[in-house]
């Protein structure tokens, strides 16, 4: 049977849902940080799948810039939580609520 | 013609008031500021006499002198230019502005010696001149303005010049605030000048008048938004400015600040301001009767008004305050009546008396260690000879004594309002009735002014024993020496002025002898400043043959076009010459008649008491506080601080923030720092986004 286009979109509603849940529900920071990236990640799923449905390379360009972001926007996150840590000794996000140390 | 040095004669004195301003302040040398301030009065004056009486100059020609100097404001058709005309009047002015201006600086430097704001002083001094030469030789309403505002507050800020003692505080408000209300008349009245004319340039919209119908002499013409409403509320601007009833109760308070600045403002020069833009104006006045009707009533009024009070003042500046008010009155009568001309001769000839007799006054008060009341004084005559000599010119000049100054520009008002037109007045009733409160002001006038020099200059020396009663009186800070005060004579920057002005007052007279009395010793017409004027100022009766068709509708409008043509000034008839003599003999013996009554009166008892309602000025400052201040005060106080201010205003003020407060206080709770908070709200307002989209459909999809 062929891989039809709503399979794709399904699997990415689920992974993304996945995402927000563990964003909201998880306290762990890098935990949050690495649902983040699943978010992306489906939304990337998405694009592929409209792009290979449409026969349309955009879709695909697309995911190369989300990509750079969030390779990007990692290193930023790591190099905060890394700091955070550094000062805090926790990764727990309920324990940084004030930008006052 | 366009020439750039006029300009100097307004921005010399601006510069000098800078260079004392800034420099002045620092170095504190008395004879550099003096120099200073001196020097570009001296420079203006000088530019002033060349350019007048150059060949071609300002009042050689029939064409005006002008400088433009800047386009100052341009928006649809108003155009208003920084730009000066130096014509026969406004040369006039410049003239007599400048050098007595000069004459009061010099005199100012022996005054104020010893002060401690004298760079304040001279620095305000030639900004008071700048502004005075601006409004005089503005070519535009405008500019005008901006001089007349200028010397206002020039005047606010010398009257107020002694910061520490209230009064002077006090009346420089006082000064400011009443000529506010004048110049509320002034602005309007710009503006429908500019609203009926399409212009507010002199040239262009005094030229507009001249091709239109006289106003009938009705009430209603008043508020008809013509010619007459025009010049009601100039009149009320100069009213303000110059010091008549109702507006005049500034004036007298004024004299809280220094001498030369009663001397130089509040007598010779920016008083008489509002006559100056009268005569400036007088194609308006000529064409509206009921106008110059209201201008010579008042006019006559406060002639008579003021100089009752000056007979009764006490204090040796009182006295020529309201002598100023009353002498505006005559000019402002000379107006009313259609003579502009005597009226510009005498704000001449009072300029130089006046003057005089003020800086006389300030070299008594200065000689007797700023004692100012003349029941303090008496016998001066022995101690200041030189200012006892210059003053009684003065007085002679003021008194109307032949061949003295004030005796030509006097008689010639008195004799312009008796053998007045038709045209202003309701009947020659009228002119009559107007002559005589003239000639009875000035009978008053000379009684006054004998009273004033007796109290001061002759008879017992009061000031030894009264000083020693006066040094019991608390909060008198005036006194400064302590022991017998020993009077002295005033040093010679103060005495030459004195003896220029005096000279002055003696001779300046002879510019305007009518024809009449002239032509007892030669047949030619040596008037000349009536030859200088005629050109540029209107003449009654001149658009008569416009007038006719358009103005007669109705019954009531009988007397408006002037049916008395007036007679050209060469054609003299030997009737009316006769009449001229007749009248100059009269005020001649009235004038005398004032004096022997002053010297009956006063000689022996100097301390005579006078009427206390007199003394107490009609009581007028009581009754416009109880009937203005202090309302306007109460409805300030309860309505608009209390009510509007603390109620609406600081109301809608604290509400507003009381507001922002509880928004915030609720608005926090959103902003717990807890981070799985802010994704869940970023979640649901996604979710309510989407939620949206998917009701209402993507727009253009």
């Amino acid at each position: 049977m062929e891989p039809q286009l709503s399979w794709y979109l399904a699997l990415s509603a689920v992974l993304f849902t996945i995402g927000v849940t563990g964003v909201i529900i998880k306290r762990n920071i890098i935990a949050m940080f690495m649902c983040i990236e699943l978010m992306l990640n489906a939304v990337n799923l998405t694009f592929v799948a409209f792009a290979s449905f449409f026969q349309d390379v955009t879709g695909q360009l697309f995911v190369f810039i989300v990509m750079t972001v969030a390779a990007a926007e990692a290193a930023v996150g790591l190099g905060i939580i890394i700091a955070i840590f550094r000062n805090r000794e926790s990764l727990d996000v309920d324990d940084a609520s004030i930008l006052k140390l | 013609m366009e020439t750039n040095i006029l300009s100097i004669i307004i921005f010399a004195p601006v510069v000098g008031a800078a260079i004392n301003w800034f420099i002045g302040r620092r170095v504190r040398d008395e004879r550099f500021i003096g120099v200073v301030a001196c020097g570009s009065v001296a420079i203006s004056s000088i530019v002033a006499f060349y350019l007048a009486f150059k060949s071609g100059g300002a009042l050689r020609s029939e064409t005006p002198l002008l400088d433009h100097i800047w386009t100052w404001l341009q928006v649809g058709t108003l155009r208003a230019d920084f730009a000066l005309a130096m014509d026969r009047l406004s040369g006039t002015y410049a003239l007599f502005v400048t050098f007595v201006g000069f004459l009061i600086h010099v005199f100012a430097v022996g005054y104020m010696h010893g002060e401690a704001g004298f760079y304040r002083f001279f620095a305000f001094l030639n900004l008071f001149m700048f502004s005075m030469l601006t409004l005089v030789l503005a070519d535009n309403f405008v500019l005008m303005f901006v001089g007349w505002e200028g010397v206002g507050l020039c005047s606010y800020l010398l009257i107020g010049y002694y910061t520490d003692r209230k009064e002077a505080g006090d009346a420089a408000k006082k000064a400011f605030i009443t000529n506010r209300i004048g110049d509320w008349g002034f602005v309007l009245g710009i503006m429908l000048t500019f609203f009926v004319t399409g212009s507010v340039s002199f040239q262009t919209a005094l030229s507009f008048f001249k091709t239109q119908p006289v106003d009938p002499f009705t009430a209603g013409a008043i508020v008809a938004g013509g010619a007459t409403s025009i010049a009601v509320l100039l009149f009320i601007g100069a009213a303000g400015k110059s010091a008549q009833i109702p507006l005049y109760v500034w004036l007298p308070d004024a004299m809280a600040g220094p001498t030369p600045v009663s001397a130089l403002i509040h007598a010779a020069t920016m008083v008489t301001a509002g006559v100056y833009m009268i005569v400036r104006c007088s194609e308006i006045f000529v064409h509206a009767p009921t106008a110059m009707f209201i201008v010579a009533i008042i006019g006559a009024a406060t002639a008579l008004f003021a100089a009752t009070i000056g007979l009764a003042q006490n204090d040796i500046k009182k006295v020529l305050a309201y002598s100023t008010i009353s002498q505006l009155g005559y000019m402002f009568l000379a107006c009313g009546v259609g003579a502009f001309i005597a009226a510009i001769f005498h704000v001449i000839t009072h300029a130089f008396f006046k003057a005089l007799l003020f800086l006389g006054s300030g070299s008594v008060i200065h000689g007797m260690h700023h004692e100012q009341d003349m029941r303090r004084m008496g016998g001066l005559k022995k101690y200041l000879p030189i200012t006892f000599a210059t003053m009684v010119t003065g007085w002679l000049a003021i008194s109307g004594v032949p061949i003295f100054a004030g005796f030509f520009s006097k008689d010639e008002i008195l004799w312009r309002t008796w053998s007045a037109p038709a045209f202003s007045l309701p009947s020659t009733t009228f002119s009559k009735l107007l002559w005589g409160i003239a000639v009875l002001t000035a009978f008053l006038t000379a009684v006054y002014m004998t009273r004033m020099m007796v109290m001061t200059f002759w008879g017992q020396e009061r000031f030894r024993d009264a000083h020693a009663a006066h040094e019991e009186e608390p909060g008198d800070n005036h006194q400064q020496h302590h022991g017998p005060v020993e009077p002295h004579e005033s040093p010679w920057l103060m005495t030459v002025p004195l003896i220029v002005l005096a000279v002055l007052s003696t001779v300046g007279g002879f510019i305007g002898i009518p024809y009449a009395l002239s032509s007892v010793f030669t047949d030619r017409n040596i008037n000349v400043i009536e030859h200088t004027l005629e050109p540029v100022v209107a003449k009654i009766g001149a658009t008569e043959a416009h007038a006719q068709p358009v103005s007669a509708p109705a019954g009531e409008t009988q007397h408006g076009p002037a049916p008395v043509p007036e007679p050209a000034p060469a054609a003299h008839s030997g009737e009316e010459i006769t009449a001229e003599r007749a009248l100059a003999g009269l005020s001649v013996l009235v004038g005398l008649l004032g004096i022997g009554a002053g010297w009956y009166l006063f000689q022996k008892r100097p301390l005579l008491q006078m009427p206390r309602l007199l003394e107490n000025k009609y009581y007028v400052d009581e009754v416009y506080d109880a009937a203005l201040v202090h309302p306007i005060e109460a409805v300030s106080r309860e309505g608009f601080w209390k009510i509007i201010d603390i109620g609406v205003i600081d109301g809608i003020l604290h509400s507003t923030g009381e507001i922002v407060t509880e928004a915030g206080r609720l608005g926090r709770h959103l902003q717990a720092g807890f981070v799985r908070g802010y994704a869940a709200i970023i979640l649901v307002g996604a979710l309510i986004l989407i939620g949206l989209f998917a009701y209402l459909g993507f727009p253009g999809v």
